[in-house]
């Protein structure tokens, strides 16, 4: 298990650009080609976007915290942290992506950018707890 | 991100680069929209300098392609980077938006 990188950032729509270069240096790091590092990327910037639009919205503020680890297989586990709003996924309607185009434009609370994030990551999981807040847990396995 | 757009006769051409991201795509959406309202329903998206596109900067497209489909017009992808591309095809909307190699062939397509 390699040491754990964190990284703790205002959960504001100016910091998406911070978080898109630590992960992009995490990925890199623990051995991911260039298309496995934008996919990363992509999973964590959708994943930050929500928590900056719909979680903490415009009447909340609070940090995200992104903490990052590799295991011995080399998968890279990412869990992100927010004290805004509790987020169910199960209520966020799934897209009928390609089918018409009135879905993707008028998709509520995210359901693009969770769709994204399901395909473009191993594992995405949802947790809510009073004292943690939202946790979020995504995985990328290690092509190796 | 940076937007630039170029009225032609009948075309404008708008010319994105960086990352279109959550804090950038508002600023898309207004620029497609101020062209939409001015009556331009013809518009060609030069995209091959797009590092990144977010759900969010697709959802700006998607929302002037149908605003200028109404209208009669329409928004086509001129050079999309391989960024773009894979967005486009990830949200399974390849068949919703032209695609030309050739910004002056795009322009030509209206």
């Amino acid at each position: 298990m390699s040491e754990e990188k964190t990284l703790r950032v205002p959960g504001r729509f100016e910091s998406l650009a911070e978080i898109a270069d630590f992960i992009a240096r995490v990925a890199r790091d623990a051995g991911f080609d260039e298309d496995d590092v934008f996919r990363v990327q992509m999973a964590v910037d959708e994943a930050c976007s929500n928590v900056v639009e719909h979680a903490y919205g415009p009447n909340r503020a609070g940090d995200i915290v992104l903490s990052c680890r590799v295991d011995g297989n080399g998968d890279l586990r990412v869990d992100i942290y927010d004290q805004g709003r509790p987020f169910n996924p199960d209520v966020v309607p799934e897209p009928q992506v390609g089918a018409d185009l009135l879905d993707v434009d008028e998709m509520k609370v995210g359901g693009l950018g969770l769709f994204f994030m399901r395909k473009l990551m191993d594992e995405v999981t949802f947790h809510f707890d009073e004292r943690v807040g939202n946790h979020l847990t995504m995985v990328k396995r290690s092509a190796k | 991100m940076q937007i630039s757009s170029r009225d032609l006769k009948r075309v404008n051409v708008v010319t994105v680069s960086g990352r279109v991201d959550s804090a950038a795509s508002p600023e898309l959406e207004k620029a497609l929209q101020d062209l939409l309202e001015g009556q331009r329903h013809q518009i060609v998206m030069e995209l091959a300098e797009v590092e990144y596109m977010s759900s969010a900067g697709l959802r700006a497209l998607v929302s002037a392609l149908k605003t200028a489909k109404k209208a009669g017009g329409d928004v086509v992808i001129a050079r999309p980077s391989e960024r773009v591309r894979e967005v486009i095809d990830l949200a399974g909307l390849t068949s919703v938006f032209t695609v030309y190699e050739d910004t002056l062939e795009a322009v030509g397509s209206f």
